[in-house]
């Protein structure tokens, strides 16, 4: 299998603080790979390096053949990337129907319609939510609007930041369902969790960071079996799952 | 009552003047945060450009009104466009990233030099259009001896106001053009993630502001006849007071504080004294901000992010 995305020594500064310090991964074709690691690990600076904001000081970022490191972030994102970032970063004062056409951007406009119904076809909540300005959702809303906004684009590659945060249990199963099923159609997929626990049982290979290097990678079930793994990230996530399933 | 209508149409049309240089104000400051200082000077470029037009159409002997005054405003917000467009491109898209005072200064300094470059090439003294190209009116009412005149011209400024509200109005909430520029204006980092070219929307974005004022500057000429480098300092800052007044960034809001300050300048003027209708303008403006600091249709960031 071929990588789609590449990412080889790449480093990254915030004026004097180098947030990513020689940075070496790759996404192949139709996986799913996720990136765990403790808070302030450089996670998101990672996903916005690969996008261009801000750009890697040092290495390189390759996307489908094409270095990308030094490309403006719009025209990144219009080459088959999209990102649901961070604090979903939902546009307050645009209704969803806006938030989405914001995400439709770099599509063909003949799609719209199509990819409309498919992404409130994925959260129907958002169909009933349509004129709702964005700044008034819940939580839980906002997310899967962030998710169905990138997928508007439809991106070959999507980048989710912490898609689980502060969301009920039964909505963190429902959005990680969604991913799966996102996969399924044909999107390659690279998530930064905090819920390590749920991201290395979805996902087909991970990579832990560890302020700003890779320090380990292998398969999900690897790293889910591995002792230091689930010392660092696990251990409190896996009990709430043992408790929340009735186990022993 | 006689009186009080002159005087309110009067208020309605200087009024409708400044809300169209105030919308550059709101729409620049609203997309990137800056207060553009050289808008005012756009405005007075877009004054100039317009009576050269007009003294070019006499020589070429073109004098048939309507399609004078058409070629004037092509000419006028074709050309005052390019300008706003330059002075975003060479004053501040190089300070993009250099924090909020670094574009400020620059502001000032385009501002200075648009001064200065137009009293260079055109005269420190002011131009008069001579004969103008629009004059007459109809009379409203007549009582005890003083008569109520709306003029062409007034009607003009009204008309084209309105028409160029609903248009702008209209093109920020539905185009894509628009949505692009609400999406700068909330997030830009999240705008440029998805795909939107942002300097673009930028540099579109005083395009518009200063055709709007090429259309005040022709406007202020047809009005008053004349024109000079210094017009756009104390216009720009009325406009400013009126974006302000209003809530800058919105829109409506730099229409209503124009029509405000046009009211306040003209009734003042009426009825105390000429001499200090400024001060009246800016004193409502320190007590509005006093009472409500966002301005009068700024809404107050109530959100959750
Ligand atoms: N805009 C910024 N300016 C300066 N430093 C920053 C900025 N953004 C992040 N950092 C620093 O870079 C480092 C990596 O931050 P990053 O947000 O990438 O971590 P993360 O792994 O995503 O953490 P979390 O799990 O808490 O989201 C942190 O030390 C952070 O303080
Ligand atoms: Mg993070």
């Amino acid at each position: 299998m071929s990588a789609m995305l590449s990412v080889q020594g790449v480093h990254t500064f915030y004026g004097h603080i180098e947030a990513l310090r020689g940075i070496d991964l790759e996404v192949r074709k139709g996986e799913i790979v996720a990136l765990i690691g403790s808070n302030g690990a450089g996670k998101s600076t990672l996903l916005m390096t690969i996008c261009g904001t801000p750009q890697a000081a040092k290495g390189r970022v390759v996307f489908d053949g094409r270095d990308i490191t030094k490309v403006p972030t719009h025209e990144i994102m219009r080459s088959g990337i999209a990102q649901a970032p961070e604090g979903r970063r939902i546009f307050p004062r645009m209704t969803v129907l806006e938030n989405l056409q914001m995400g439709a951007s770099s599509a063909p406009p003949e799609h719209f319609a199509e990819d409309l119904e498919r992404a409130l076809a994925i959260f129907p909540i958002l169909k009933e939510r349509q004129g709702q300005r964005g700044g008034t959702l819940s939580g839980g809303e906002q997310q899967m609007l962030a998710i169905a906004r990138a997928l508007m684009s439809r991106p070959r590659l999507l980048l989710l930041d912490e898609p689980s945060l502060g969301l009920a249990p039964m909505t963190v199963r429902r959005i990680f369902q969604v991913i799966r099923d996102i996969n399924r159609q044909g999107v390659t997929i690279f998530l930064v969790e905090q819920n390590a626990y749920h991201a290395l049982r979805l996902a087909h290979r991970a990579y832990v960071m560890v302020t700003g290097t890779i320090g380990m990678t292998g398969t999900g079930a690897e790293l889910l079996a591995n002792r230091e793994v689930r010392a660092a990230y696990l251990e409190g996530g896996v009990t709430e799952e043992v408790v929340a399933g009735g186990a022993p | 009552m006689a009186y009080f209508l002159q005087q309110l149409i009067n208020g309605l049309s200087l009024g409708a003047i400044f809300g169209l240089i105030a919308i550059g104000y709101t729409m620049v400051y609203g997309i990137i945060g800056m207060i553009n200082f050289a808008h005012g000077d756009i405005f007075m470029v877009g004054g100039f450009i317009a009576i050269i037009a007009f003294m070019v159409l006499g020589l070429l002997g073109i004098t048939w009104v309507p399609l004078a005054l058409l070629v004037m405003l092509a000419v006028a917000v074709a050309f005052t466009a390019l300008y706003g467009w330059a002075l975003e491109r060479v004053a501040y898209r190089p300070l993009r990233n250099s924090g909020r005072l670094a574009p400020l200064i620059s502001a000032i300094g385009m501002s200075i030099f648009l001064q200065n470059y137009v009293q260079l090439l055109q005269g420190a003294r002011n131009k008069a259009l001579g004969t103008p190209p629009i004059s007459g009116g109809i009379t409203l009412m007549d009582s005890a001896g003083f008569s109520v005149q709306l003029s062409y011209m007034q009607i003009i400024i009204i008309v084209s106001t309105v028409l160029l509200m609903a248009g702008f109005t209209y093109l920020i909430n539905t185009t894509t053009l628009g949505r692009n520029q609400r999406a700068c204006e909330q997030d830009m980092r999240m705008a440029r993630l998805l795909g939107v070219d942002v300097d673009r929307t930028i540099a579109l974005t005083f395009v518009m502001g200063a055709s709007l004022a090429a259309v005040a500057g022709m406007v202020w000429l047809l009005y008053y006849g004349i024109i000079d480098f210094y017009v756009g300092f104390l216009a720009g800052i009325k406009a400013f007071t009126a974006a302000v007044l209003g809530g800058i960034g919105s829109l409506p809001g730099a229409m209503l504080g124009g029509l405000l300050i046009g009211l306040i300048e003209v009734f003042w003027s009426a009825y105390f004294s000429a001499e200090y209708k400024d001060v009246a303008a800016f004193g409502i403006l320190v007590l509005v901000l006093v009472f409500r600091p966002t301005g009068l249709l700024g809404k107050p960031e109530v959100e959750k992010v």
